[in-house]
């Protein structure tokens, strides 16, 4: 590992300043991917700029009755928040899928939502990878791709977001704050991560030197029934083969909004709008979920080694819908 | 981290005084003032600096455990986290749980310590002082009203959360044991429990 500066920021504005007057620094969260990356030498900052300690942990309600996140609230705090339990469950149930009782503790609101692919090239600096060195070619394409995408690919990446916490996000319609040179704006969850396309490298809608200050959740999702369900290889401490975030509310027997988003199947947590239009004014019923669902998922573009991932997706998918159109059983 | 061996002939060196940052550490009650590269890693601290061989590293990248320690309380990986970002805070590792005997002469091994030799919890006990770490956190995080992946949804907020089997293996999946004494370690966190 290079030798780094370290600054220990206690302001916003001087996080981002400090950030700003050295050119090729870096954020610091929790660190439990960035430290990561830096043993491997995929990420070699010149400065850290730690964010940790900034008064950005809260989880306040807002008079709109949104609730904000802070940045630097810890996944676990998060998770564990009676605000969030009660009116957000799929939040709080896709952090705890997540990583371990020990990484959850450490890792920040504003560093998961930002951290890298699992895609094995991009973690290994000695193999081609579009997304850490433009144009040297995409090594899984034609290489170990069991774990990549099957929606929205390019030519250039194939890779997965690894998030839980940004797929349940991106279903609950949440936004993400920022603070940054051009000053504070909010950038929806669902548009926050991009498809890889042309420019694997950039991964987020974040500028330069922009700061993630912290996450609202809306009042209109509020205490609509909300499940995340993740599959992965084994039981916990793994990331996933497929998930699915979803909330549902259903008025006088038809959908009155949907919610889906599917991770691991996409370069960003994957909002099925698709099946989301298909779904309301319609009855919820098994057949109208498999039709929604089935209309989505037909534009997955399979490879060589991950074409289970549709129908895994698939039956997470109209498991968690059925369990929300019956509230008893969930 | 492997370069970190080399940081401590780099210190007297003339390497700039920018990438080193006065820390104070307390690990195990203890107070310790240290000019960290910022490099090091919480791990390579208490081992390397402070002789504190309890704390394992397994993998050097989150995704085993064995160097799990607590900090301000708190069980995190400390092969993650660098030691220049935790001034002022308190360090626990496995060694500072033990407490006075009764007759004040010796070390009287935490509850959990002695659970997991009655129950014979470990094969070579590479994973042992970051199961012992871990547990002790998760047990406080249960007692805190924190849920896990498997607790019931229904249950209420804000309250502490009963741990049976199926909780404490789940909160305990961030520590793995290659000798596969898993049965055991549950038995032994449940002793500590009832
Ligand atoms: C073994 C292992 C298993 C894991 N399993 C899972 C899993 O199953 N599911 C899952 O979702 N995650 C998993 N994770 C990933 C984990 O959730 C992330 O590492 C963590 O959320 C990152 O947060 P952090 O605060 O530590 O980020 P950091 O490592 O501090 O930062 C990550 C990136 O974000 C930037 N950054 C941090 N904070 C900000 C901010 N406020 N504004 C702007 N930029 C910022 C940093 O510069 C860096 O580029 C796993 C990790 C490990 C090591
Ligand atoms: S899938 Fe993306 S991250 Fe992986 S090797 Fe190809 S370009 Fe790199
Ligand atoms: S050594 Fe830290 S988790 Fe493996
Ligand atoms: S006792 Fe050997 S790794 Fe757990």
């Amino acid at each position: 590992m290079k030798a780094f500066d370290y600054v220990r920021a206690t302001s916003v504005e001087e996080a981002c300043a400090a950030l700003a007057a050295r050119p090729g620094a870096r954020f610091l969260g929790g660190g439990t991917n960035l430290v990561d990356l830096m043993k491997l030498g995929v990420e070699q900052p010149v400065a850290l700029v730690d964010v940790g300690r900034l008064p950005l942990d809260a989880v306040e309600e807002l008079p709109d009755g949104s609730l904000r996140v802070g940045a630097m609230d810890r996944n676990s705090d998060l998770a564990a928040h009676p605000a969030v339990r009660d009116r957000y469950p799929a939040l709080s149930q896709a952090l705890l899928a997540g990583a371990s009782g020990q990484l959850r503790n450490a890792a920040t609101t504003g560093g998961n939502l930002l951290q890298r692919t699992r895609c094995p090239y991009f973690q290994d600096v000695s193999k081609p990878c579009n997304k850490r060195v433009p144009g040297s070619g995409c090594g899984a394409r034609d290489g170990v791709h069991h774990d990549h995408a099957v929606l929205g690919t390019s030519d250039h990446c194939i890779a997965t977001h690894p998030s839980d916490m940004a797929v349940a996000l991106a279903a609950l319609d949440a936004k993400v704050e920022l603070y940054g040179p051009g000053g504070a704006r909010e950038v929806a969850a669902a548009e926050f991560h991009r498809l890889p396309g042309d420019h694997p490298e950039q991964d987020t809608e974040i500028r330069p030197g922009e700061l993630i200050t912290g996450v609202v959740l809306p009042a209109a999702t509020g205490g609509l029934p909300s499940l995340y369900r993740k599959a992965r290889d084994r039981a916990s401490y793994a990331f996933a083969l497929a998930s699915v975030a979803a909330m549902l509310q259903v008025t006088d027997g038809v959908v009155e909004r949907a919610g889906i988003a599917f991770g691991a199947l996409a370069h960003r947590p994957w909002r099925a709008r698709v099946a989301e239009e298909a779904l309301v004014g319609a009855a919820p019923t098994a057949a109208a979920f498999e039709r929604a669902v089935d209309l989505e998922l037909s534009a997955a573009r399979p490879l060589r080694d991950n074409a289970y991932k549709v129908p895994l997706a698939r039956s997470l998918a109209l498991d968690v819908l059925t369990r929300l159109a019956e509230p008893a059983r969930t | 981290m492997g370069d970190s061996q080399h940081l401590q002939g780099e210190r007297g060196g003339a390497s700039a005084s920018r990438h080193r940052t006065d820390t104070t550490l307390r690990v195990n009650g203890k107070p310790h003032q240290l000019t960290l590269d910022h490099r090091r890693t919480l791990l390579d601290v208490v081992r390397e600096d402070l002789g504190l061989y309890g704390a394992k590293k397994g993998c050097d990248h989150g995704q085993c455990g064995a160097c799990t320690v607590l900090v301000d309380g708190r069980r995190v990986n400390s092969c993650l986290l660098l030691a220049v970002t935790l001034d002022g805070s308190e360090v626990t590792t496995v060694e500072g749980l033990t407490g006075e005997g009764p007759t004040g002469d010796g070390e009287q091994p935490h509850p959990l310590q002695q659970a997991f030799l009655d129950r014979d919890a470990f094969q070579c006990g590479y994973c042992t002082p970051g199961q012992i770490c871990s547990a002790i956190g998760a047990l406080a995080e249960a007692a805190a009203g924190h849920p896990s992946r498997v607790t019931d949804p229904r249950a209420p907020s804000g309250r502490a959360v009963p741990l049976d089997r199926d909780e404490i293996r789940e909160r305990l999946s961030g520590n793995l044991c290659r000798c596969g004494a898993y049965p055991r370690i549950v038995d032994a966190v449940e002793d500590v429990i009832a």
